[in-house]
Order: C-alpha cells, then sequence, then structure tokens
C-alpha cells in the first residue's frame, strides 16, 4: 500500500540503522514498520543500511572443514525434503493500517479496542515484549495530550488526522521524534480523530498530581 | 539463486550452502549465540533459503544482504523470541524479469560498500560492526565500551557520511 501524501517528518540514521541490524525493541521496530510500509524515501535508506549488514555477513567467515560443512548440508537438504515450499505471503489488506500493524491489532481501524484515558483521548495498547511499550491513541480534533515530558525515546507516527505541537504540524505518515530534552504539548487538529501508533522505551512521565494517578490505572 | 528458483538445482545450492554457511554461523556467534544454536539458526536460515528462493530480486539485494536479513530475522525470533514486524512489500503478484543492468549495477555497489567498508577508519569501523554483530543499540555500545554516546554517535555519523560520499 503506497499513500502518495507527501511526508515530511522521517525515521533518523539510528533507527534506520538499528531496525536493519535488529536491535531495536520490537516496540520501536513495529513503529519503523508501519512508517516504511507508507515512506518509499526511508524504505530506500532501510535498503542502503541492509546492505551495509550484507556487506558484514560476508566478511564475518570462520574456517569450517569441509567434511564438518558436508555433514550440515545434508542436514539442510534432508530438513529441505522434509518440509513443504513456502506458500506466497497473503496480500495485504489495505485499510488505515498497514499489514504489520493490522497483525498486532487483529484487523484494521474498527478492530481496536478503545479505552478512554481522560479528557476524550483514548488509547489501545499493543502486546510487545517488555523492553518498549507501544500503543495506539485517539485524540478528537482540538483536544491536547496531556502535558508530559520523556524519559528515554519516544515515536510518534500519524495515521490518520494530524497533530501539532509547538513547533510543527504531523500528518499521516509522519513520525515524530521525541528524547529527554524534548517537553511539549501536541496538539490534535482540526479534522477527523487524529491517530497515532506511539511507542517509547521508558514510562511517560506526566506533570501534576491527576495524570500521574490516571497514568498508573492506564499503564500508560 | 536463480538456478535455486528455477531448476530446483541442489549443487547450485550446495555452492551457496559452502559460502554462506560458515560466514552465517560465525556472524551469529559473534552475536551472542552459542554454537549449538548458531548450528540450529543456520540450518533454518538455509533451509528458508531454498524456500523462499522464489521471492530473492537480484535487483533489489545482493544475496548476501538478503541471506544477513533472513539471519537476522531468525536470529530475533530464536534468541528473543518476538515477532518481526516486517513492512508491506511493495509489488504483489507475477514479478517481473529483473532488468539485468540493474542487477549488474546493484552487484557493482554491493562490491563498492564493501570495499568502502574496509576502507573506513579502525574506530569507525569497529563500531559499525558491533552495532550489526553485537545486537547492540547506540546506548549499550556506549555501557559497553564505556566511550560517551556523543562520541559513538559522532563516530557512526561520521562513518555513514564516507559511506555515503565512497557510494556516490
Amino acid at each position: 500500500m503506497n499513500d502518495m501524501t507527501q511526508i515530511n517528518h522521517h525515521l533518523t540514521d539510528e533507527l534506520l540503522m538499528g531496525y536493519a541490524a535488529g536491535s531495536l525493541p520490537e516496540a520501536f521496530n513495529l513503529v519503523v514498520a508501519t512508517h516504511i510500509s507508507l515512506c518509499d524515501e526511508c524504505r530506500a535508506q532501510l535498503g542502503a543500511y541492509e546492505a551495509v549488514g550484507g556487506a558484514m555477513l560476508e566478511e564475518a567467515g570462520l574456517n569450517a572443514g569441509t567434511a564438518e560443512l558436508a555433514v550440515e548440508l545434508d542436514a539442510v537438504l534432508a530438513a529441505i525434503d522434509a518440509g513443504p515450499t513456502e506458500p506466497p505471503a497473503a496480500k495485504p489488506t489495505p485499510g488505515v493500517f498497514p499489514s504489520a500493524l493490522q497483525d498486532y491489532v487483529g484487523g484494521d481501524l474498527e478492530a481496536v479496542k478503545w479505552r478512554g484515558v481522560g479528557m476524550g483521548v483514548k488509547q489501545a495498547i499493543l502486546k510487545t515484549s517488555k523492553s518498549a511499550s507501544v500503543r495506539l491513541l485517539r485524540i478528537p480534533a482540538g483536544a491536547a495530550m496531556p502535558d508530559h515530558g520523556h524519559h528515554g525515546t519516544e515515536l510518534t507516527l500519524v495515521l490518520q488526522g494530524a497533530f501539532k505541537d509547538e513547533n510543527d504540524r504531523f500528518a499521516r505518515g509522519d513520525i515524530e521524534i521525541a528524547t529527554e530534552a524534548d517537553h511539549h504539548t501536541p496538539i490534535a487538529d482540526v479534522g477527523p480523530d487524529c491517530i497515532c501508533l506511539a511507542a517509547t522505551d521508558a514510562p511517560l512521565k506526566f506533570r501534576g498530581l491527576l495524570p500521574k494517578l490516571a497514568q498508573r490505572f492506564a499503564r500508560i | 539463486m536463480l538456478r535455486i528458483h528455477t531448476s530446483q538445482d541442489r549443487e547450485a545450492f550446495a555452492e551457496l550452502f559452502n559460502h554462506f554457511g560458515p560466514r552465517v554461523k560465525a556472524f551469529l556467534m559473534k552475536s551472542g549465540s552459542s554454537m549449538t544454536m548458531a548450528e540450529e539458526c543456520t540450518q533454518d536460515v538455509m533451509v528458508t533459503l531454498w524456500r523462499k528462493a522464489h521471492m530473492f530480486d537480484p535487483a533489489r539485494a545482493s544475496v548476501s544482504t538478503w541471506i544477513f536479513t533472513i539471519a537476522r530475522n531468525r536470529r530475533i525470533d530464536l534468541l528473543r523470541k518476538e515477532r518481526r514486524p516486517e513492512p508491506d512489500e511493495l509489488t504483489w503478484g507475477p514479478e517481473a524479469e529483473p532488468e539485468q543492468t540493474d542487477v549488474i549495477a546493484l552487484q557493482q555497489e554491493s562490491a563498492q560498500l564493501t570495499k568502502a567498508l574496509a576502507d573506513l577508519p579502525e574506530k569507525q569501523r569497529i563500531l559499525i560492526q558491533q552495532a550489526y554483530y553485537g545486537d547492540l543499540t547506540h546506548s549499550e555500545i556506549a555501557e559497553q565500551t564505556g566511550l560517551p554516546l556523543g562520541t559513538i554517535k559522532s563516530r557512526i555519523r561520521l562513518a555513514l557520511e564516507r559511506l555515503r560520499h565512497a557510494m556516490k
């Protein structure tokens, strides 16, 4: 699926390299894969980082004995004979979500099980490994996300609608990468509800007592 | 690769196995796999290679790059027990035959990249290797090496600039 929308905010070298090398937490991998599904520019960049991995593999050579190799080859050929050939991958179902995300949700937008987290904002936490977390956020037009700062890194990818913060506007396909230094208050722009995929490798810290308590219940 | 796909050529597969089998195993062991795990994983990678041979596009990636991505995914699967979300494929349905000129251009670029990597200053090359072999994020490299995160990021940035320059 390729959207013709103009994407202005892209992945960093560090994220692309981490995704290519396979060192990012699962939650970040999901955001990166979803962005690349929408962004040809980052897809091309990813190809370059994977080529670096290919070159690394090429020079990783270890001296193996020919006898040992022959035994291993026989084992592989036996496994090939035992198993079926790979069926062609299923064609992705077009929707608001690229198929990587649909796999985690169990369907497109209408399959999301939203839960209110206050001030009209809804979220759905997606199940990934614990080193980082990822959730879908649904923010009604004009509503603000609770004011929060960051530990670690937070990735926010827009899938529908748009949001604005102090510096910029982010629409479908755009990714915002916030680090500890940033302290921002995104507001959903006019139009349809803003739907984002947001991943963080540390719990968000909210200012003020009330959101903090809500945060515990909402498992943000 | 093409011979494996079109005529299920086992001799061609044996050649590929002899070249890449030891490399995949070495790569996995440098990434922290035990010998047993690396052997098991290498076997899986080579079986996958045979089964997915029809999906290989020589105009989009070199064989070593393609095998690298299979090995990487298998490592995530086996060592971390995690799923690996992948971007949507660009094209669906019967693929057009790749243009021979694209294939040759890609082979030349791959050779150029290998040389450019080898030509990197030692300090930069080691960091790139750690990022790929070691399954390490930049912060984890900082913890392991004791180097400041800023130094690591700037060295990697310099390395990437050199690679980009060499690939122009």
